[in-house]
């Protein structure tokens, strides 16, 4: 073959490839931008500002971590084409089933709560009121799954996902020196000694890239979009690029809140935002956006983990292929989250910063149990067949896992008892 | 003996009755663990009782501390 045909034949595959990958993508995708809600751009941008680039390594370390936990929720989907709430009830008994999908409806609504917290003080900072912005968002996520189909659900939620990039032109608006970025970032160390509150930012982190919503969304979703055990090696490579992309993301909002606000109080992306739209107002605004747009793609993913899980325990109808009318009490779980929880942030001295910090403590009930069950599963050969975790896989799985344990408690019990690590 | 309708009226009282034969219906589904109690998966379950139990101990002193 000349080089015109060699050209022309390798082009063909790579657009074929494409567009298989387009077809198969989302769940992976979507959530692991997801992952970087209302709450993790907070923790990156308060990590920014304490630390500057001090951190960027351990972020990029969290790649792997994010990969091989959500990895295996494609596999056990697939396999078995049900959601981890009904497969823990189906492999565990009533007993940890009742615990996992209780703990997670908690769970899930407290967090939802809070991502109406961040879209409602994100869009504060264009004079919205709160009430507009709750309003507002209920219809338009109400609108998305009205549509009676995955797929298009599924590529709405990508062009929401998509805006979580806006932290990459943001990080080159504010020119930081790349030398420093990979001299300062890349190289693993501990910024101001390791202490307690370094300590504790590392457990943030960790504790905002795995959460127990996660695990029930994808597999859920994977279930949803009729994935089957041929698809998997689409489904990980969607989870890779997604796991790259939420890492990506991260480490740019951290160049930017690290070069532009480092060594300043910052508690909140919020008030991050409020700070750099006096001095920078494209830059402030940029940081507002892609808050509110956190908190939207969270409370999409999160309302929807909470239904899937409903109708699996339930055995109610639970697809987004199907009709308002053919799935009534699916789609009354979704508005129900999502109205209870917008409702919440617009009741005047509710207790919000409770509210944030009881999410951290409730969602360490549910992680480890939802992790361990998670590897259980992928080691039975019963259910998985020839798509049981390896020796490798299981070696990697237990010494993350574990890791998140170790960490996300110490994180939930940090929370509940600020000065332990003082 | 106090029915449940007695208690709560007709309506609310057929909706809970409903409500346990759903439970009730979903725990006899799932009575029986599918997975094979092999030492890993009795040990990791145990593991999980016991983390659970401290979570819930370190929440109950907080609660108190806090009510001091």
């Amino acid at each position: 073959m000349d080089f015109g045909s060699t050209f022309f034949y390798k082009y063909r595959r790579f657009v074929k490839t494409l567009k298989i990958y387009l077809l198969l993508s989302g769940p992976g995708l979507i959530v692991m931008l997801a992952d970087n809600d209302a709450g993790g751009i907070t923790t990156y941008t308060v990590t920014g500002a304490k630390f500057g680039y001090g951190l960027i390594w351990f972020l990029v370390l969290l790649l792997p971590v994010a990969y091989i936990v959500q990895e295996m929720t494609v596999r056990l989907g697939a396999v078995t084409k049900r959601g981890h709430a009904e497969a823990i009830f189906d492999a565990f008994g009533s007993f940890w089933g009742w615990f996992s999908f209780l703990d997670l409806a908690v769970v899930n609504w407290l967090t939802l709560v809070t991502e109406f917290i961040g879209m409602t003080a994100a869009l504060m900072i264009f004079h919205i009121p709160p009430l507009l912005t709750v309003a507002i968002v209920s219809v338009i996520m109400m609108l998305m799954v009205l549509q009676g189909r995955y797929w298009t659900w599924e590529k709405i939620a990508i062009v929401f996902a998509a805006l979580n990039l806006i932290y990459i032109p943001a990080a080159f608006m504010v020119h930081p020196s790349v030398g420093e970025v990979l001299s300062v970032g890349l190289i693993p160390h501990f910024p101001g000694g390791f202490n307690g509150t370094l300590f504790f930012f590392l457990m943030a982190n960790i504790g905002t890239t795995i959460a127990p919503w996660m695990i029930f969304f994808q597999q859920s979703a994977v279930v949803d979009k009729g994935m089957k055990e041929k698809d998997i090696p689409w489904g990980q490579l969607d989870t890779l690029i997604g796991s790259a992309f939420t890492v990506i993301v991260a480490i740019f909002l951290v160049i930017v809140t690290g070069t532009v606000l480092y060594g300043s109080q910052v508690e909140s992306a919020a008030q991050a935002a409020s700070i750099l739209i006096v001095t920078n107002p494209w830059l402030g605004t940029f940081i507002a956006i892609g808050l509110f747009d956190a908190g939207f793609l969270g409370a999409i993913c999160i309302s929807l983990a909470s239904s899937w899980a409903f109708g699996e325990v339930f055995g109610w109808a639970h697809s987004l292929n199907l009709k308002i009318r053919e799935a009534p009490w699916f789609y009354a779980c979704y508005f129900f989250a999502l109205i209870s929880a917008g409702a919440v942030v617009l009741i005047p001295n509710a207790p919000l910063v409770l509210i944030t910090l009881f999410v951290q403590v409730i969602a360490v009930t549910l992680l480890p149990a939802a992790l361990v069950f998670l590897i259980l599963l992928l080691n039975n050969e019963e259910i998985m067949g020839k798509y049981k975790n390896t020796r490798l896989q299981n070696i990697a799985a237990t010494v993350i896992v574990g890791a998140i344990i170790v960490l996300s408690t110490l994180y939930g019990i940090t929370t509940l008892f600020p000065g332990l690590l003082a | 003996m106090v029915s449940i309708e007695g208690v709560f009226g007709e309506r609310i009282g057929s909706v809970i009755r409903g409500w346990t034969a759903t439970i009730n219906g979903i725990n006899r589904k799932y009575a029986v663990p599918r997975i094979q109690m092999s030492p890993a998966v009795k040990i990791a379950l145990m593991f999980l009782r016991i983390y659970l139990i401290l979570l819930v101990v370190l929440l109950g002193y907080k609660f108190w501390t806090l009510l001091q």
